[in-house]
């Protein structure tokens, strides 16, 4: 018993001693935990991206690490275990499949705050961080409406789990706003990544006449098949104009740079606490890269329009009416879905072909 | 719908032929009685190297030599350490993947998000634009019509010429060719130097015609399917030609599948169907089970030392 009390406070003593000679000379290190190769090109590249530019904004005071293509599970707890253990105070951990290996490892480490991007359960030192994703693909989805010719557009999509349905969704009712007549076919790869099945998914779509290619996955392989067939694409996480520069409408890229510079910031003032970020085009997190030329300027204007609007909250993507598949009114005329609705998305809106794998 | 068969048969064609190389390679390095494990990482290997030298050189075909060079020094050195070493076959080729895949990272780094042209596409006036003859027969790059050709040359070095015979004869027992005389460990060297080339062909044709670019991993698995069809082909050429055809048929068809309105199938399980095709082929050979056993080399993955 005596022991017990001893040594908690030895513990006690020792953690404060450790934390405040960290803030006042030590650079704070930074963790972060990839699904991919950096070399993906694509989402884990992206938050590489975002740990250079903390580096770069925050210099001296920061010194981070990246431990790349740690798969999810086990593994993943063994690696996140080990950043925080070896004195890294604040960790990234980058994939919806680290959710719980990183809130059991918080559990144990109290005084390290963890940053889970995608996933929903947080605790006192675990924040939870995403990108409205879905309104780059409204955006995509003006464009393609006025671009396409066959009025079938091909969407290649990795796991049916709410985050990919609902950017399928949100694409959907902005094509079909502009073009009612559209339909959208989606093929699913079961993959975030492998460069020759979402080749093969693209050609497919392309010889049932698709002339647009969306994609949610990870490779630039559906651009580049789109350029070597000579229809048009929107990239994916990523500029991918230069895998197919005919083709690449535009691409809802990932931006982590401001949240990553935020967090780390905070935790250096002291001021970092839990909190759930779902930040869109007008918190910076995503933005369309630039429209590809062949695009009419009324076109681009329309797109810009609608970016400024998501943006100051005059428009919502999800603003009924909505009908799914079955032609059933599900959001009446004006309501808007509500986040929480959106973050189980489980049914496709009308227009879209196709079942949902379950 | 002719035309929808038309692309399918096409877009087979390109997804078999990768399988195609890689199988028909480690077919003949088994034939000697040699199992190697490390094609998945010959062919990566193959794949970094044939897309780096083809960016910097300008040149797709110096970039295809460099592919199959650079994937039979890999089984070179797999070679000297099972061959030369008596080092275990299976832990060796397993080891051959990791460090290939590790390797292609490194190399490659600098290539990652670097656009390359695909390989240009056989185009006769006239002949390519006929209705589907035309871009089924014609219209393709060359490295499609070397795999069928190397299919016909396989075939007929195994069971035509002499050569053929002497690689038979040391894969089903090496110490009755090496008692005649022949150099047992000298050509099994070549035929893993050959397997080598060939999955160096198979990286270089995923690089740089398949999806022209350089990713990390790009092979995503295809090095292991080419060894379930080697099994599955019970080691003759022209049934590894039918199973690579199979095996991308039904990568295809489970795309277009997914879209048939009324065919409730979850895409999961149209994504096994090229696996379940290989396990059903697999059983339905195997019911005779003296065929696939004739047919498998005997020494297989027996390591042979001359003294002993």
């Amino acid at each position: 018993m005596n022991r017990n009390w001893l040594g908690r406070i030895l513990a006690f003593g020792a953690a404060v001693a450790l934390s405040v000679g960290a803030a006042a000379d030590e650079p704070l290190k930074v963790g972060f935990v990839y699904v991919g190769p950096i070399g993906d090109h694509g989402w884990s590249y992206q938050h590489d991206q975002g740990r250079l530019a903390l580096e770069a904004a925050l210099g001296d005071q920061v010194e981070t690490t990246y431990v790349e293509s740690v798969p999810e599970g086990a593994d993943a707890e063994r690696v996140i275990r080990q950043l925080a253990s070896t004195g890294h105070k604040l960790i990234f951990t980058t994939s919806f499949g680290y959710m719980n290996p990183t809130v059991r490892v918080a559990r144990s480490f109290p005084d390290v705050a963890f940053e889970h991007a995608t996933g929903y359960q947080r605790a006192p030192n675990v924040s939870t961080y995403a990108a409205r994703f879905y309104e780059g693909r409204y955006i995509a989805g003006l464009i393609a409406g006025h671009m396409t010719e066959s009025g079938v557009i091909g969407y290649i999509g990795s796991h049916p789990i709410p985050e990919v349905i609902r950017g399928i969704n949100s694409f959907t009712l902005a094509l079909r706003s502009v073009r009612p007549d559209a339909e959208v076919r989606v093929v699913w790869v079961n993959s975030w990544y492998d460069p020759g099945r979402e080749a093969d998914a693209a050609k497919a779509l392309i010889d049932q006449g698709a002339d647009i290619i969306l994609q949610h996955t990870d490779s630039p392989a559906p651009v580049q098949a789109a350029q070597e067939r000579g229809v048009l694409a929107v990239g994916q996480a990523s500029d991918m104009e230069r895998f197919g520069p005919a083709a690449h409408l535009t691409a809802i890229v990932d931006i982590w740079d401001s949240y990553y510079i935020a967090r780390a910031q905070a935790v250096i003032d002291g001021t970092w606490s839990s909190e759930d970020t779902w930040g869109g085009l007008n918190a910076g997190m995503l933005e369309m890269s630039a429209y590809n030329d062949a695009i009419p300027p009324e076109v681009v204007a329309i797109a810009e329009a609608a970016e400024a609007g998501i943006m100051d909250g005059s428009l919502h993507p999800f603003t009924g009416p909505i009908r799914n598949q079955a032609g059933e009114l599900v959001v009446g005329d004006g309501e808007v879905v509500s986040d929480g609705d959106l973050l189980s998305m489980d049914w496709y809106v009308e227009g879209v072909q196709g079942s949902i794998p379950n | 719908m002719l035309d929808i068969t038309v692309a399918i048969i096409v877009a087979t064609m390109t997804a078999a032929t990768p399988l195609l190389f890689a199988a028909l390679g480690e077919m003949i390095t088994e034939k000697s009685g040699v199992l190697n494990l490390g094609v998945e990482g010959m062919m990566i290997v193959g794949a970094v190297t044939g897309f780096a030298v083809t960016v910097s050189v300008g040149n797709p075909v110096v970039g295809i030599l460099s592919a199959v060079l650079a994937a039979a020094g890999m089984a070179l050195l797999f070679a000297v350490l099972t061959l030369s070493l008596l080092a275990n076959q299976v832990a060796t080729g397993l080891a051959l993947t990791i460090f290939g895949i590790g390797l292609s990272a490194l190399i490659g780094r600098s290539y990652v998000g670097t656009p390359l042209p695909a390989l240009p596409k056989l185009d006769i006036p006239g002949l390519s634009d006929l209705p589907v003859i035309g871009p089924l027969i014609f219209g393709h790059d060359a490295l499609i019509y070397l795999s069928v050709a190397m299919v016909v040359a396989i075939a007929w070095f195994l069971n035509r010429s002499r050569p053929g015979l002497i690689l038979r004869a040391v894969g089903e027992s090496h110490e009755a060719a090496h008692a005649i005389g022949y150099p047992v460990i000298a050509i099994r060297y070549l035929a893993v130097l050959f397997g080598g080339a060939m999955a160096g062909l198979a990286g270089a044709y995923l690089s740089l015609a398949y999806t022209p670019l350089w990713i990390e991993n790009m092979t995503a698995g295809r090095g292991w399917i080419a060894l379930a069809l080697v099994v599955f082909s019970s080691w003759k050429p022209v049934r590894v030609l039918l199973g690579a055809y199979l095996f991308g048929g039904v990568t295809i068809l489970q795309f277009h599948a997914q879209n048939i309105s009324g065919l409730q199938v979850p895409s999961q399980v149209l994504s096994m169907l090229p696996y379940l095709a290989t396990i059903l082929v697999l059983v339905v050979i195997s019911y005779d089970a003296s065929r696939i056993r004739l047919n498998a080399p005997a020494c297989l993955g027996k390591t042979f030392h001359p003294d002993g």
